[in-house]
Formats: C-alpha cells, structure tokens, sequence
C-alpha cells in the first residue's frame, strides 16, 4: 500500500501539484486520470522520486519514501517496475536481454536460473519467439508488454505505469490492461496507472483519482464515476460522444 | 531573486560547472557489479578505440606525408641541415599533431557520439527506467565511457605517432622532396624520448576531457530529438575549447 500525504511540487513559479492526498491499495489497480498537463506524470514521478516534491510525504508500506537517502531509495526501487510511455526499452539489448537487465544486477541468481526467469516472464505476457529481436525490431504494443515483463522480473510489490496505452491501437490496448490488471491480482502488487484513456478506465481501474489543476479533485470507483455530478470531472469523463451516448443510455 | 545581464552569465556558467563536478562525484563510485562494469568497459573501448583507429590511420598518414612536404618545401635554406625535415615531421608528430589534432578529431567522432547516445537514453526514458530499478545511471553509463577512453585513446595516440611518421617517409618516397635515407637519418636524430610521456600525459588528459564532458552534456540533454542534436553540438564545442586550452596548460608544465 502506498499513502501520499499532501504532496506539493512547484516548477519555477508554477504550481504544479497542490497538496494531493491519496491511499493506493495493494492487489488493486489504482487509476490517476485528468487532463493532459493536469500534473499526473509528475505526480507519478513525485512518487518513484524521479522529481523531489517541495512538501508532503511518501510512504511505501509505512516506510517514509521522502525521508529515506540516496542508498536507501536505491534498494527500495528494487521493490518497484515501472512501464514508462514509450516503453524505454535498451536499444543495445535484445528483447531477453532487456528482461535479464534487472536481475543480473540485482538478483542472487545463476545465469541459467536468471534466463528461466527471464522466459517465464516474456510468456507471461505472450511473447514468445521474440528473445533474440533488438527493440527496432518489434511493433509499440510488443515492446509493452517487453516493458511489462522487465517490470515484473524482480517480482516487484509495486507497479506504475504511465499511459501505458498511449500509441496502441484499441485492442492491443484492451490486451495491455488487462495484463495489467492480471498481474496486479496474480502477484498481489499496488499498481498505479496513469491514463487518460476512458476505455482503459472502466475496463481496470478499481480506484479512481481524479486530478484536476494539480489538485485531487474526486476519487471513487467505477460506479461513483457514472454517477457523479462533479462538473470539472463530468466535463473530461463526458468529452467524447461515444461517452456521451454512454451516460444517456445508462439514464434511460 | 532572478539574476539578469552578466550575473546570469557568470551564474549559469558556475551552475554548469558545478553540475560537471557533481556528475564526476556521482560517477567515480564503485560500480555495482564488477563483471557489469567490464563487459561496459569492454565494449566503450571497442566503441571509442577500436571503431576510430581507420579514420586515426588515415589522418595520421596524411598528416605526416604533408608536414614532410611542406617542411622540404620551407627548408631549402642551404644553411638548414639536410635531416631537418625528418627531424621536423617527427617532433610535430610527437609533441603536437598526434596528441592534440586526434583528439580533436575524436571529439568530433567520439564526443558527438556519447553525447546523441546518452541524450537519446535521457529523452527516450531509457535514464529514468535505469533509476528506477535502483542502478545509478551516472555510474553504470558514464564511468565504462570515461575508463575506456583513458585507457584506449593514448594507444590510438601512439598508433598515430607511428603512421605520421611512417607517412612522412611513403610522401618522401612517392614524391622525392627529399632522399628516404635522409628521412630515416632525421626522424632518429637527436630523440628526446620525454615527448612520448608528454604526449602520452595529454592524450589521456584530453581523453577524459572529451568523454566527459561530451557525458555530461548527453546526459543533461532534455525534450526531443533536437535538444539531442544540440547537446551533440555543446559537447563538442566545449570539449574542443577545453583541449586547446588544456593543451596550453600542459604544454607550460610539460615543456618548460
């Protein structure tokens, strides 16, 4: 479980997060969604401290993320995968070798117990024949789910996830959440995803946090989501007419 | 309080030093695996030495086979003695052109190279995702770049220092400026082997210069694909000023 409590970022003189607060379940897929540059990826960033926040605190299973120095970051990111936007696979390495990666570091293990690994994971997220391919060499929605499975090769307990279906097509994309949710619920991680892909929203999320100008501005779940009024959460919710359509039909 | 005019020159050049010397803190710590760090190792010195040691040959050659020429061309002054030219080719060679003209070539070859790598590596995300899984990425990527390059650049340096003067000898057989016999005589006349170590104490100055400073502006890049490009361009310029103004210094210590 991960608990935020007021966190604030601020570039330059712009405010960028204000005192956000959220509780992000274990063995839950916890959706952050708003506008693009509502202050999502930083909020994300804030959290793998990527980025320092100004004020506010981080605490990973109780352990106080924000207070912890350099080394002991170090060692509690070993606890952490991470699907980046692109993928952020390593050009130099092969599909396999990219899984490898974080265990060869870090893992006490023989090379041949390492490559086991490393193919468990590549078919756990359908891969298969795919080992010996450079990144350039496969289609966006495979290098996901490379990046899913090199998240998932230090069995971590906590899983983000930023827009993990920006540039799929929508049933690659349907494929990547629930992959997502699976191996939320398969390997009990708190998972955060990032998005602000309505589809992606109702087909995974089991909490909701709205944020808004960088602030939280509703949270709840799937059906609080179909039932609000929140005007500013409405407005994004509601934006395309295929969502639209949806909502009347489900008043009629 | 935001700083304007000449302050803010002084600053941001204070800022980016500081940031140069904090990268170099970051990086020079024990790396996480050892057996890592040298199959990194090994493959930088492929990537820095070996991938240049063409275009190093074919310089050096040419370089030589015309400071021959043009020194038989100026040394027609009975009064000069008939090895000069040898001997001219060889300490050019030696002191200036091996040392300093190749590592500025490399920083265009090399440093243009560690730069759009590790600026790529920055804007692709493929930095942060090595944060995240808990690797220090100034450690893991800089240090093999910068080792290698100390390492291997001073060999190139000599391989130059061999095919310069190997050239100054094809150029006085091909075109007849001068006899070869009188060639050999100059390029063994009076050798003062101190400039191999003082060429060799550059190259590695001027290789951790250029590896360095062409990280630091890679790793710094920051947007797309054309702050790439101009990070490629900063490490160069900056490199080359830092060599010619090292090589000054050195020269002063060296030599003097």
């Amino acid at each position: 479980m991960i608990e935020v409590a007021n966190i604030s970022k601020k570039f330059g003189d712009r405010q960028v997060l204000s005192e956000v607060s959220m509780y992000l379940e274990t063995g839950k897929v916890n959706m952050v969604i708003g506008q693009s540059g509502a202050g999502k990826s930083v909020f994300l960033k804030c959290l793998v401290g990527l980025l320092q926040t100004d004020l506010g605190e981080i605490h990973y299973d109780r352990r106080n993320f924000t207070e912890m120095n350099y080394q002991q970051k170090k060692e509690l990111r070993q606890e952490i995968g991470m699907l980046f936007q692109g993928a952020a696979l390593f050009d130099s390495l092969t599909v396999e070798q990219n899984v490898v990666f974080p265990l060869e570091l870090f893992a006490k293990m023989s090379k041949s117990e390492r490559l086991d690994r490393a193919n468990f994971c590549l078919q756990r997220v359908n891969l298969i024949n795919a080992n010996n391919l450079y990144p350039d060499e496969i289609s966006g929605g495979m290098k996901k789910r490379v990046a899913i499975a090199r998240a998932i090769a230090m069995n971590p307990k906590y899983l983000f996830c930023d827009e993990p279906n920006s540039g799929l097509d929508p049933q690659t994309s349907i494929v990547i959440d629930n992959l997502i949710k699976e191996i939320t619920q398969e390997f009990n991680m708190t998972t955060v995803v990032i998005s602000h892909d309505m589809n992606s929203v109702m087909e995974i999320s089991d909490n909701i946090f709205f944020i808004y100008s960088g602030q939280k501005w509703w949270e709840g779940n799937k059906q609080d989501l179909l039932t609000t009024d929140n005007k500013e959460l409405c407005d994004f919710v509601y934006a395309s007419s295929f969502m639209k359509e949806f909502k009347k039909s489900q008043n009629r | 309080m935001p700083i304007f005019g000449k302050n803010a020159v002084m600053f941001k050049i204070f800022k980016q030093f500081g940031e140069y010397f904090f990268m170099l803190r970051k990086t020079f710590t024990r790396p996480q695996k050892m057996k890592i760090f040298f199959r990194r190792f090994f493959d930088e010195v492929e990537a820095i030495g070996l991938d240049s040691l063409a275009i190093v040959a074919i310089l050096s050659v040419f370089m030589g086979a015309v400071i021959l020429i043009q020194s038989a061309y100026n040394f027609s002054n009975p009064l000069i003695p008939a090895y000069a030219e040898g001997v001219a080719t060889r300490d050019s060679m030696l002191l200036e052109f091996s040392p300093t003209i190749i590592s500025l070539i490399l920083v265009g070859k090399v440093g243009s190279s560690i730069a759009s790598e590790l600026g790529t590596m920055r804007v692709t995300e493929q930095i942060d995702a090595l944060e995240i899984m808990g690797v220090d990425p100034m450690n893991y990527l800089v240090l093999p770049k910068i080792v290698a390059g100390v390492f291997i650049i001073p060999f190139l340096i000599v391989i130059s220092m061999f095919l310069g003067v190997y050239g100054g000898y094809l150029a006085s057989l091909l075109t007849g400026a001068i006899s070869p016999g009188r060639y050999i005589y100059g390029i063994q006349y009076d050798f003062v082997p101190y400039y191999i170590f003082y060429a060799l104490v550059k190259s590695a100055v001027f290789a951790f210069i250029l590896t360095s400073v062409s990280s630091f502006h890679g790793y710094h890049a920051q947007g797309g694909a054309l702050e790439v490009g101009k990070s490629s361009t900063k490490a160069v310029v900056y490199s080359t000023i830092a060599i010619i103004f090292f090589n000054l210094v050195l020269t002063k210590l060296l030599l003097n």
